[in-house]
Order: C-alpha cells, then sequence, then structure tokens
C-alpha cells in the first residue's frame, strides 16, 4: 500500500509547510503567519489523502471531523490562559489515544506488520494515560494524590509486564495479546506519571508532548506513510528538546523527575532564629517609584493570584509617571509548563520586548535599584550557587540578591516546592511584603497613584 | 526496501525537528507545544487510511473514533495557538 507519486509530493509539501509553521515560532512577528502554513499543511494532507483514497463512508467521515473540530475550537476559544498547561496536556493525550486506536484497528485487520503498529498503540497509549493523570494533577492543585507506598516496586513490575506482554504480542499472539498490551500500557503510563510532584510537571507535559509525536512515527512506519513519520518526528524532536531544556533548568535529570517523585520534604532546613524584615506596600512604592531600573520577577504564584494585571499596572505607572525602567525577567520553569509566564504576561498587555530570559537579563540585578518577586521562590534561591547541601545545588538562578532592594511579595517564609529554605528572606536588602500577590501590588499601584 | 526508505525519512526529519526547535525563542515555547498538539493530529490521515480499508466493523468504529480525536487536536491546537499568539505585542512608540 505504497502511495502514489502525487500523494508523496503534496505530502512532502505539508512537511515543509509544518516546518515553517514552528521556524516562525522563532520570533513573535512571523509566529502568527507560522501558525497559518501550520494551518495549510494540515488542510492540504486531509484533503489530498480524502482526493487520492476511496472511502467507504463519507458521511461518517465528515461528522466525525466537524464533531472533533467544533469540540477542539469551542474548547481552545473558553480556556483560561492560567489552565493552558492542563489543556495541552488534555490534547497531548487525545493524539496519543488516537494513535493508540488506529493502531488497534490496523491490528483487528491485520493490515500491518505487527511491531510498528506496536509501537503506536503503547506509545499513544503512554501519552493518554499519562496524560490523563497528568491533567487531573493540573486542574486538581496537584498535590492531591501522588506516591503510594511500595510504588517504585509496582512499577517495576507493571514494566516488566509491559515488556512480557509486548514479547507475547511480537510473537504472533495477535489480537488478544494486543488488548492486553493496551491495558497494561495504559497502567503503565498512570503509574509513571502518579509520583510526578508539581514543579516537575512542565518536564511531563513536554515528555507526553513527546510521546504523542513518536506514537504519530510509529502509526507512519505500519502505514508506511511519509508525512506521519515526518510530522510525528519533528512534534517528538521537539517534545524532547523542551524536556531536556526544562530538565537542566531545574538541575534534574529524568530519572529524578520519574522516580523520585518531589524532594524529600525533610530536606527543609528550618532556621528559627533569623530574622526577616517586613515592609508593607507604601514602603515598597516609594522606593520603587525612585529607583531608575526595576525588574520584576514573576513565578506560578502570580498566575495562580491572578495577579498579573496588577503587576502590569504597576510596570505602567512607574513607567509613565516615574520614568523608571521596567523589565520583566523569567526563569525557565517558572510556570507550570514552558513558556507559560510568557503567555501570562503578554495577556495582561505586558509587551514582549519588555520581558527577557535568565540567561538575558542575570547581569542586569547588579544595576537594578529593585527587584520585586512575585510568586517566585527556589528559582532565586542563592542557596543553589553556593550551598552543596541544598537540593536546589546547582540549578541556574535568577541574581535576584544582586539588585539593591529586593521585594518579596509572599505570604509566608514558607520554604518553595524544593523544601529549602531561601536565605535572600533574611537578606539586609530583603523587604518582605506579606500577604496575597494581587492584593499587595494593588495597593503598590494605590500608593503610586496617590503619591 | 521501503522499510529503510521509511527510515530515512524518519531520521533526517528528526535532525530538522532538532535544529527547528532549537530556533524557537523560549518566550514561545508554550506556543510550540500548541502548535506541535495541532500538526501531531496528522494521524488524522493515518486513521483516514485504516478507515478506507475497512474489513472490520470495530476496526471501522476505531478508526472514526481516532478521526475523532485527531480533529480535535487539530482545530483545538491551531484556535489555542492563534489565541495565544494574537496576545504577544509589541509596546507602543509613545
Amino acid at each position: 500500500m505504497m502511495q502514489g507519486e502525487e500523494l508523496f509530493l503534496l505530502y512532502l509539501a505539508a512537511g515543509c509547510l509544518f516546518i515553517l509553521a514552528i521556524r516562525g515560532l522563532a520570533s513573535p512577528q512571523t509566529a502568527r503567519s507560522g501558525n497559518v502554513l501550520g494551518i495549510i499543511g494540515m488542510a492540504l494532507s486531509v484533503g489530498a489523502t480524502v482526493w487520492f483514497l476511496p472511502l467507504f463512508h463519507y458521511g461518517a467521515v465528515l461528522a466525525a471531523i466537524c464533531a472533533g473540530g467544533i469540540v477542539g475550537t469551542i474548547s481552545a476559544l473558553k480556556v483560561k490562559m492560567t489552565a493552558l498547561p492542563q489543556m495541552i496536556a488534555a490534547f497531548n493525550g487525545l493524539g496519543g489515544l488516537a494513535s493508540a486506536l488506529i493502531g488497534l484497528a490496523e491490528i483487528l485487520q491485520a493490515t500491518s506488520y505487527g511491531f510498528e503498529a506496536s509501537v503506536g498503540l503503547v506509545v499513544g497509549g503512554l501519552a493518554f494515560s499519562g496524560s490523563l493523570v497528568a491533567f487531573a494533577k493540573l486542574q486538581g492543585g496537584l498535590s492531591s494524590f501522588g506516591q503510594f507506598r511500595y510504588q517504585n516496586v509496582f512499577n517495576g513490575l507493571i514494566t516488566l509486564a509491559l515488556i512480557g506482554l509486548w514479547a507475547v504480542f511480537l510473537n504472533g499472539e495477535g489480537l488478544a495479546a494486543a488488548v492486553w498490551l493496551l491495558l497494561v500500557t495504559l497502567i503503565w503510563g498512570a503509574a509513571v506519571t502518579l509520583p510526578v510532584g508539581g514543579a516537575d510537571m512542565p518536564i511531563v507535559i513536554a515528555i507526553l508532548n513527546a510521546c504523542s509525536g513518536w506514537a504519530a512515527a510509529g502509526i507512519g512506519f505500519s502505514l508506511a506513510n511519509t508525512v506521519l513519520i515526518m510530522t510525528g518526528a519533528i512534534v517528538g524532536a521537539s517534545g524532547t528538546i523542551l524536556a531536556l531544556i526544562m530538565t537542566k533548568a531545574m538541575n534534574r535529570s529524568f530519572r529524578e523527575v520519574l522516580f523520585k517523585g518531589g524532594h524529600a520534604a525533610g530536606q527543609s532546613v528550618i532556621t528559627g532564629q533569623k530574622s526577616a524584615k517586613a515592609g508593607d506596600p507604601r514602603d515598597a512604592a516609594f522606593i520603587l517609584e525612585n529607583a531608575a531600573k526595576v525588574i520584576i520577577v514573576p513565578g506560578f504564584g502570580m498566575a495562580a493570584a491572578q495577579a498579573q494585571y496588577a503587576v502590569q499596572a504597576m510596570a505602567a505607572i512607574l513607567r509613565d509617571k516615574y520614568g523608571v525602567e521596567v523589565k520583566f525577567a523569567i526563569h525557565p520553569v517558572a510556570g507550570r509548563m514552558p513558556g507559560h509566564m510568557n503567555v501570562l504576561l503578554a495577556e495582561a498587555d505586558v509587551s514582549y520586548d519588555d520581558v527577557f530570559e535568565l540567561e538575558d537579563i542575570n547581569r542586569e540585578f547588579a544595576t537594578a535599584d529593585a527587584a520585586y518577586v512575585i510568586g517566585a521562590n527556589d528559582i532565586t534561591n542563592p542557596a543553589a550557587k553556593t550551598d552543596k547541601s541544598s537540593p536546589l545545588y546547582g540549578m541556574p538562578v535568577l541574581d535576584v540578591k544582586k539588585a539593591k532592594t529586593v521585594f518579596f511579595v509572599k505570604r509566608s517564609l514558607n520554604p518553595g516546592y524544593s523544601g529549602a529554605d531561601n536565605p535572600l528572606f533574611y537578606a539586609d536588602n530583603t523587604i518582605m511584603l506579606y500577604g496575597d500577590a494581587k492584593v499587595v501590588t494593588e495597593e503598590v499601584v494605590q500608593a503610586l497613584e496617590q503619591s | 526496501m521501503t522499510f529503510l526508505y521509511l527510515l530515512a525519512i524518519f531520521i533526517l526529519s528528526c535532525f530538522i525537528g532538532y535544529f527547528v526547535v532549537r530556533g524557537v525563542t523560549p518566550a514561545l515555547h508554550s506556543p510550540l507545544m500548541s502548535v506541535s498538539n495541532a500538526i501531531s493530529g496528522i494521524v488524522i490521515i493515518g486513521a483516514l487510511l485504516t478507515a478506507s480499508y475497512v474489513r472490520v466493523p470495530m476496526a471501522e468504529f476505531l478508526s472514526l473514533a481516532a478521526i475523532f480525536l485527531a480533529a480535535v487536536n487539530v482545530f483545538g491546537g491551531f484556535a489555542v495557538s492563534q489565541r495565544m499568539l494574537s496576545l504577544f505585542k509589541k509596546r507602543e512608540k509613545k
């Protein structure tokens, strides 16, 4: 069932359009036209397939496409930007499930060599159940359920069962083995995702994203379809690279993320006698308005408190009324998925040329009069550079402490996700602004308006 | 031979994917994920193929279900990408 030459060329064109779509994301100016190229590529490949293939039930196929299109479009238009990670997780899962079902359909019809179809089945099934767990964790505030006793033993056994079943399937045991294989894969995907903690979510979402791509490539091999292979490989590479960038930004390895779960809470060092200085929003406003340069460091706490609009209002008034230079500094793992903070700030009308990545802005903290850290903690912890016993040791952090004055908007002095105490809280140039991120920032804005 | 030829396409695509994704600005990593969500909906082609030579009714049902799921991915992925990307603005010069 080789595809004809015309179809081959059209698929090749579609593959090129997908590459250009991703290439467009190199800069915000070209990104939107890139997205349009991606849409054209998809329309082209679906149109060409339908044109050259004898479909039995055009009506049913069209109905399925329309129904999916409506569901997808409505959910995409309705989703809140803070809930994006859940939506991406859900989409990864659906893509994986689609691949798994196609793999099953092929095995049912005995149209393909066993191995290739089973790759789609297993990797797709993994993406589906893993994403389901990731979705539930993101939706339910992350820590509602997680590790259980003997989890590593259980995961080891289920992995062995998976390998065994796969071998049985490849031995030509056919349909029954395939169904069992899918079931065990689903359990396996859920089991390996369950222990993953909240701050590791960006890594998991990226891995699942990659899986949905690899699954599509597997299906491509089983159907000898070039556009599936090309696109699956590109998506797989994309998710894998993102996962690698995230693990590097957290100084973690895949092994730690998947098997160790969250950092052990016992590592937290509660040092009782140190005192942190508390300030009120008026003091903060006074220092900020007299500054020449202010760097704002947002974390997921900002999004959780829906404080991004207040932060933008603060940045705008500092810039327009007081002539302060205001910049935003983003750590690669701030937020719950790669690039999440950038989208949230963009939604609050912060222009992207005021937003900088860690390596581009880290040197500027030394020349900043004030840093305003809102809803972030571990990504500013200087112990990551100096203290070998810290669970964060080795992780690249924002050099917030080099600013003349550091404001921390936080509810309490509690350690962050890593469980590590942040020595910056007790530094001489740090002022804690206790309270809800949104309320505190709004009070700062009010004070700035009045004076 | 067919397999080797497909393998060549696969491996070269991995390299292209690697270099293209490396060039994506970190600020757009979220849209990158949603765009790749959308284009991984390309499995819809696979589902169309399995639907086209159905011999088993159950396989047809599975194919249609897969078409539905992949369509959610395609439409949802592109729509949410477009929505996200429209948020990224340059500061208006005053």
